[in-house]
């Protein structure tokens, strides 16, 4: 009676008691926000399952001497992805090794005051498409303008330096050099954008004390501002690993698919991305099942990686909120 | 005290050791030098790739798709020695399989930041939804594939349905994160004075708290989609490729990032010339909804 009352004298406004419907609603808005919630964390231990189920014939099959052994070949049915993960892991190193310093160096070009703030946020979005340029194009771009350009130079190194390990062979086309300079580049953008947070983020006042006692600029940066960055730069670099392990079009059109261990830059390779990329719409019955046997181990190493990233970004924040 | 010198002994010797100009050739002066030169030439170097890419699609893309723009966008691919052909199928394909991931992707993705930042914000749930998001991030594009084809391509097979699920699971995390980043900016006060005013917490929902994050959502949502055009591992055995137009949704489907890895690898000019093109056309979807995004952020601010 008296809420028949109210909703006469009020209208149809929001200022108004909740009818039925609006209850519902209600709980069913929520039901679906927390069913959404839960299905994220189900997604992810659901593609564990899947992947893991799938291999779990070959596991059984080859068991640890998957991981070690040298050979992938479907006539005689024997797997192993030892020169896979050799190469993945290789190639990212290489990556995060050049493009590391390339990204650590932009960010300190970015905030550091080498140029106008207005230059500085145009040059901050061409690093930025950088990273909004896909994959293939990437691969496409390594084909034909890369390769071409390195030939002559690995032809001179391998010439010369021939007796280092890193130029003991020719380079024929495809293969490591090309593969993790388009890593990168491709990780190049991660590692920039991470290392500028980790430079904002240091308080201003370390800087002017810095400059306060009379250094020049390079040893404010060497010595002081890196030092309080570390951290943070670490995790730049550890998350720009994680992305090159699991990249995979542009290597599997740049590193050559060759399954052998070689510490050469110019000698083919392979990676577990690309093994997967180049064999699986071909294979059937026990290679599909080894196929996801070296899914399983790719998951594992870049969510090991990962998780110890974002551990490391997690510190940091720690760190400096606890400092202001 | 011997050390003190008087203001004309100083002038003299050019008021060394007090005044803030640096000796150009003094080694901390020259050390400097050199980092600086340094930092700009890595710097440019960084630019290089970028702007190589830039003339590479225009010089070699750009010339196909401008002088035979209708036919290019619109035609089926050639086969083998075939001259001219197009990307049509590869553009309708790309463009349906985003469009069938963001369908799944972008409400789970919302409701899933809401649950996680406003309805648990301290709750066991919320945190590890939280936790699986930012693992998701970095979940390499391939196994996703490797995934949608274990569950749904060993038993309905190649289909665009299959590449949408793929790039949905890849759009999910971007999506998660960038809506709670904007659901943790809107003010408390608020949505406060909606809940006194007697809202229900869907109304408070509905009508304060999405429209005031709506810009931050839609930035995370704009980066998504043009992270899943891009995306070409986990469509290589989910949709597989297909030379014709989509006539249903269960058949292999052709999009443009695998067209460029299939015609890549041929030894044919037209195809490579094609490929070309394709990475052109792809590059600027992705860079369209990359500006969409920029913008709207922008706006925000």
């Amino acid at each position: 009676m008296s809420r028949a009352l109210f909703k006469q004298k009020i209208g149809k406004g929001i200022t108004r008691p909740p009818g039925n419907s609006e209850i519902y609603g209600d709980v069913g808005f929520r039901f679906f926000s927390i069913a959404c919630a839960w299905s994220i964390i189900l997604l992810i231990l659901f593609i564990l399952w899947m992947i893991g189920k799938q291999a779990i014939p070959a596991m059984e099959k080859y068991g640890f001497g998957f991981l070690t052994g040298t050979t992938w070949d479907v006539n005689k049915q024997e797997f192993a992805v030892l020169p896979e993960i050799w190469g993945t892991l290789y190639s990212s190193i290489l990556a995060l090794i050049w493009g590391g310093i390339l990204g650590v160096t932009i960010a300190i070009f970015l905030t550091q005051e080498f140029i106008h703030a207005k230059v500085a946020s145009v040059f901050r979005l061409t690093v930025e498409l950088l990273a909004a340029i896909p994959s293939v194009v990437y691969g496409l771009w390594g084909i034909y303008v890369l390769i071409p350009l390195l030939r002559p130079v690995a032809h001179w190194l391998h010439e010369h330096f021939g007796w280092f390990p890193f130029f003991e062979t020719e380079l024929g086309g495809p293969g490591m050099a090309p593969a993790a300079l388009v890593l990168a580049v491709m990780i190049l953008p991660t590692v920039a954008a991470i290392s500028v947070d980790a430079f904002r983020q240091i308080p201003a006042k370390v800087k002017e004390a810095t400059y306060g006692m009379g250094t020049t600029r390079a040893e404010a940066i060497f010595k002081v501002l890196l030092p309080t960055a570390s951290s943070g730069l670490l995790a730049a670099l550890v998350l720009g690993f994680g992305r090159a392990l699991g990249e995979t079009m542009a290597l599997a059109m740049l590193i050559g698919n060759s399954n052998q261990i070689s510490l050469s830059w110019f000698s083919p390779a392979n990676t577990l991305a690309s093994l997967m990329a180049s064999s699986f719409p071909e294979a059937g019955g026990v290679e599909v099942q080894a196929l996801m046997y070296a899914a399983l181990v790719l998951l594992l190493i870049t969510f090991l990686v990962n998780l110890g990233g974002l551990y490391i970004q997690q510190l940091t924040m720690r760190k400096f909120e606890g400092s202001k | 005290m011997k050390d003190l010198k008087t203001p004309k002994q100083l002038r003299k010797e050019g008021w060394k050791g007090l005044n803030l100009k640096r000796e150009p050739f003094e080694s901390r002066s020259l050390g400097n030098s050199v980092f600086s030169v340094m930092v700009w030439l890595l710097a440019l170097i960084a630019a290089v790739p970028l702007l190589s890419i830039i003339y590479m699609l225009l010089s070699h893309g750009g010339a196909r798709l401008f002088s035979e723009f209708v036919p290019v966008l619109t035609e089926l691919p050639p086969a083998g020695f075939e001259m001219g052909g197009g990307i049509g199928p590869a553009i309708v394909g790309t463009l349906i399989m985003v469009a069938i991931a963001s369908t799944i992707a972008v409400p789970m993705g919302i409701l899933t930041a809401i649950s996680i930042k406003i309805l648990g914000r301290d709750s066991t749930l919320g945190r590890s939804a939280h936790f699986t998001a930012k693992v998701l991030t970095g979940f390499p594009s391939i196994l996703s594939g490797v995934f949608v084809y274990a569950v749904l391509v060993i038993k309905f097979g190649y289909s665009a349905l299959a590449g949408g699920v793929a790039l949905a699971v890849l759009m999910l995390p971007t999506i998660i994160i960038a809506a709670e980043e904007a659901l943790g900016q809107v003010p408390k006060r608020m949505t406060d004075a909606a809940y006194g005013m007697g809202c229900t917490p869907t109304q408070v929902m509905w009508r304060i708290t999405l429209p005031t994050a709506l810009p931050g959502i839609m930035t995370g949502v704009m980066l998504a989609v043009a992270g899943a055009a891009g995306e070409s591992a986990p469509l290589l055995f989910t949709a597989l490729f297909s030379n014709y137009y989509l006539s249903h949704m269960n058949e292999p489907t052709a999009s443009l990032s695998v067209l460029i890895y299939n015609f890549s690898g041929m030894p044919f000019d037209n195809q490579i010339e094609l490929a070309w093109t394709a990475s052109l056309v792809l590059v600027i979807i992705v860079l369209i909804f990359n500006l969409f995004a920029r913008a709207i952020s922008r706006k925000k601010n």
